[in-house]
């Protein structure tokens, strides 16, 4: 291939864009602020270090990027202007984010356990986005996250990324493991790049390290130094600062699990308990003061057969697997047939997925003008009876604890209360029944068409059995359902 | 500009109507035809004539092992293969006949090469199976891209800056970037007869401007293709595999 040395300094133009000046120079690439006229805001250019007989990594990485990042959409990765053939000049120009990455934080570790938690929703969040793109990062790092104004995370540098629907140049190119070797997950090191779950183990690298101010593998990036995750889990984190909260504990180390099935089999089930701390079933992981004795350790040193993984299907299939189902529950007196067949209809979902999740809601309907009337004692009890209330609802469905949350939410407006939770906890399903009840629906209008017409996700709006005397008279809404759209209640 | 490209068409009128009409829809420019027009469906006639007519209009069409076995009965083929050009001669015109007789192994076209086995030794009907067969029919070209067919499975190879081929199924429907500073082998999946487990007829779409590739999928009347085999007397199983793309 004939590679043009590039000859970038400030002042040049390539193609229309102006080199102003240098603003990083890594191993594998050097980061350029350019303009354009007729781009308003701040640009970065991206240009590899090729050197006549350097690494052909730095070539192969480069190329990966260039075909990943004009596929990728949103918030969560940095916007592409455009990109530089090779045969000419080699470049990636995008948007310049504001602020810096997560690696100028590590002077102030370890931090809250709340903020970790705060950075780690967010980093979850955007992970979980990637990888409904199709995308396993496999370089998740404080210097390659950063963090729009608005908040949201931004994962940079896809060089070492895997595409589930394009060619993995990487994969044939080189024999041995590429990542960062404090974050490179067990899978990885063996050469496998497109488990998603290796993304959440760096995240848990990052939120041990960030909580603790220790690298739970150390640094060592000698193959002997990296190969010893494969079999020596990392030292509870408890153990090293004695108030470490049991519900981190068991996030971070259920993140580090060596087996990958272990793990959480999504970034938005690990998003989805990150926000909600009082809700997560602690295990025996939550409790652990030492590692694991040496019997577990040897057993996996020396007969790694049987814990090999299978070859996992591709990423959509995962991620489809592991929904998070949300239902809401009316418990008020006379809705048990409806909440029986809400009940059915959870179940046949849960039955085939059994990563699924199942979120159970309850919203709590605050007067327009008594919005503080909870902060008293009776709205406190009346809280925790809904909670007690929904997981009986939800006890003959007889799910593993940490399959199950309840949660009672606050609102004026039960319709947006609903949305919103499904919005912020990134729900997959909502399953809600339809309320019978003519005149309470006209006075209070619909919650189910409104949820059906606004919802981000899949709903389905369930209505009881049919019983003879409901059937002889069709209401008009039955009429709409039938035809399919959404049922006005 | 966009391309569209069919290999192993294999006498299946409903797969091709069905392909042309999708990549007519996509805005195809310009065909290429892969070869093996003919050979185990039960359509020879309204296809070979149907390929005329487009190479008449400015497709472009190589000849494939089956199609040099209509005249050439010294052809290596399997017996079912054997079984339907004996049929398939008969079904041909002598115009028809012709024009397979003198259609091209290979084609060149821009950076692009066109055969319908691999390019090392056309008329030795060779399968790329594997990354040492790409590789060997990468080297014989100088073309940037390489287009294919003969072993009715989609597989896309491509060489690295130190010469490492890396193999890849492609997913139907997802455009490939074919970066320029690589060299690339496309093998297509086949129109008439697919054998990579999906019974949907297999083509591809190359946009020349974007440098991608996509391979696509055409469903088609599977059944009415399969009935036509059976009614002319043809091996049956070339009519059951249809129905499970094997």
């Amino acid at each position: 291939m004939k590679m043009v040395k590039p000859s970038l300094e400030s002042g040049a133009i390539i193609d229309g864009f102006r080199i102003e000046e240098c603003v990083h120079k890594g191993g594998m690439a050097t980061l350029w602020r350019v303009s354009r006229p007729d781009a308003p805001r701040p640009l970065l250019m991206k240009v590899p270090n090729i050197a006549e007989g350097g690494d052909p990594a730095t070539i192969v990485s480069f190329e990966m990027e260039q075909m990943i990042l004009p596929r990728l959409s949103g918030v969560h990765v940095p916007k592409i202007v455009a990109v530089g053939d090779f045969a000419e000049q080699p470049y990636i120009v995008m948007e310049g984010l504001p602020g810096k990455s997560l690696f100028h934080r590590l002077a102030e570790l370890p931090l809250s356990y709340a903020e970790v938690a705060g950075i780690g929703v967010k980093i979850a969040v955007a992970l979980d986005d990637l990888h409904r793109q199709h995308v396993v990062h496999l370089d998740v790092k404080p210097s390659n996250i950063m963090f729009r104004s608005t908040g949201e995370a931004v994962l940079l540098d896809f060089g070492l990324s895997h595409h589930d629907q394009l060619p993995d140049l990487m994969q044939e190119e080189y024999r041995v493991p590429f990542g960062t070797a404090p974050y490179m997950s067990p899978e990885q090191l063996l050469g496998i790049r497109n488990d998603r779950r290796s993304d959440l183990f760096a995240l848990g690298v990052l939120l041990y390290f960030f909580s603790t101010k220790m690298r739970p593998f150390g640094e060592s990036e000698s193959m002997s130094g990296m190969r010893r995750r494969l079999w020596r889990d990392p030292v509870p984190p408890r153990r090293l600062r004695p108030d470490y909260p049991a519900w981190l504990q068991e996030i971070v180390l259920r993140c580090l699990e060596i087996e990958p099935a272990w793990r959480y089999p999504t970034a938005s089930q690990l998003a989805f308990d990150l926000s909600h701390p009082d809700q997560i079933k602690l295990t025996k992981r939550s409790e652990r003061q030492q590692r694991d004795p040496l019997t577990t350790v040897l057993r996996r040193r020396f007969n790694k057969e049987i814990t090999r993984s299978i070859v996992e299907p591709a990423l959509a299939t995962q991620i489809a697997s592991a929904p998070i189902v949300a239902v809401a529950v009316d418990l008020m007196e006379g809705s048990v047939s409806l909440n029986d067949e809400l009940r059915t209809a959870a179940a046949r979902i849960l039955a085939t997925l059994p990563s699924a999740r199942l979120a159970c809601l309850n919203v709590l309907k605050l007067g327009r003008v008594t919005l503080d009337s909870t902060l008293d004692e009776q709205g406190r009890s009346k809280q925790i009876d809904r909670l007690v209330a929904l997981r009986h609802w939800a006890e003959p469905l007889k799910l593993e604890q940490h399959r199950l949350t309840a949660h009672v939410l606050e609102a004026v407006d039960p319709a947006n209360a609903i949305l919103e939770f499904a919005r912020a906890n990134r729900i997959d399903h909502i399953l809600l029944g339809a309320r019978q009840n003519s005149l309470l629906r006209s006075l209070l209008g619909s919650v189910s068409a409104k949820v059906a017409a606004e919802a981000p996700c899949t709903v389905t709006v369930v209505r009881p059995a049919r019983s003879a005397e409901v059937g002889s008279e069709s209401s008009p809404d039955e009429a709409a359902a039938a035809s399919g759209q959404a049922p006005s209640e | 500009m966009l391309i569209a490209l069919f290999a192993d068409i294999h006498a299946n009128r409903q797969a091709f109507a069905a392909c042309l009409a999708r990549a007519r829809e996509r805005g195809a420019a310009r065909i290429v035809l892969l070869g093996d027009y003919v050979g185990y469906g039960a359509d020879p006639d309204w296809t070979v004539t149907t390929v005329m007519d487009l190479v008449g209009r400015g497709a472009l069409a190589v000849r494939g092992n089956h199609d040099n076995a209509v005249s050439e009965p010294g052809e290596t083929l399997n017996i079912e293969a054997k079984i339907v050009i004996e049929w398939t001669r008969n079904e041909l015109g002598a115009a028809e006949r012709r024009f397979l007789k003198e259609l091209p192994m290979t084609l060149n076209d821009d950076d692009r090469f066109y055969v319908h086995s691999e390019a090392s030794k056309p008329s030795g009907w060779r399968y790329v199976n594997s990354v040492a067969d790409a590789a060997r029919s990468i080297e014989a070209t100088s073309a940037r891209i390489t287009f294919c067919g003969h072993n009715h499975r989609p597989q896309l190879y491509t060489v690295g800056p130190r010469g490492s081929i890396t193999a890849f199924t492609p997913v139907s429907g997802s455009a490939i970037p074919l970066l320029p500073g690589r060299r690339w082998l496309a093998v297509l999946g086949s129109v008439g007869q697919p054998r990579d487990g999906n019974p949907s007829a297999s083509y591809a779409m190359l946009d020349t401007d974007r440098h991608e590739l996509t391979y696509c999928r055409a469903p088609y009347d599977v059944e009415e293709a399969a009935d036509r085999i059976r009614k002319k007397g043809l091996p049956v199983w070339l009519a059951d595999r249809l129905a499970i793309g094997q």
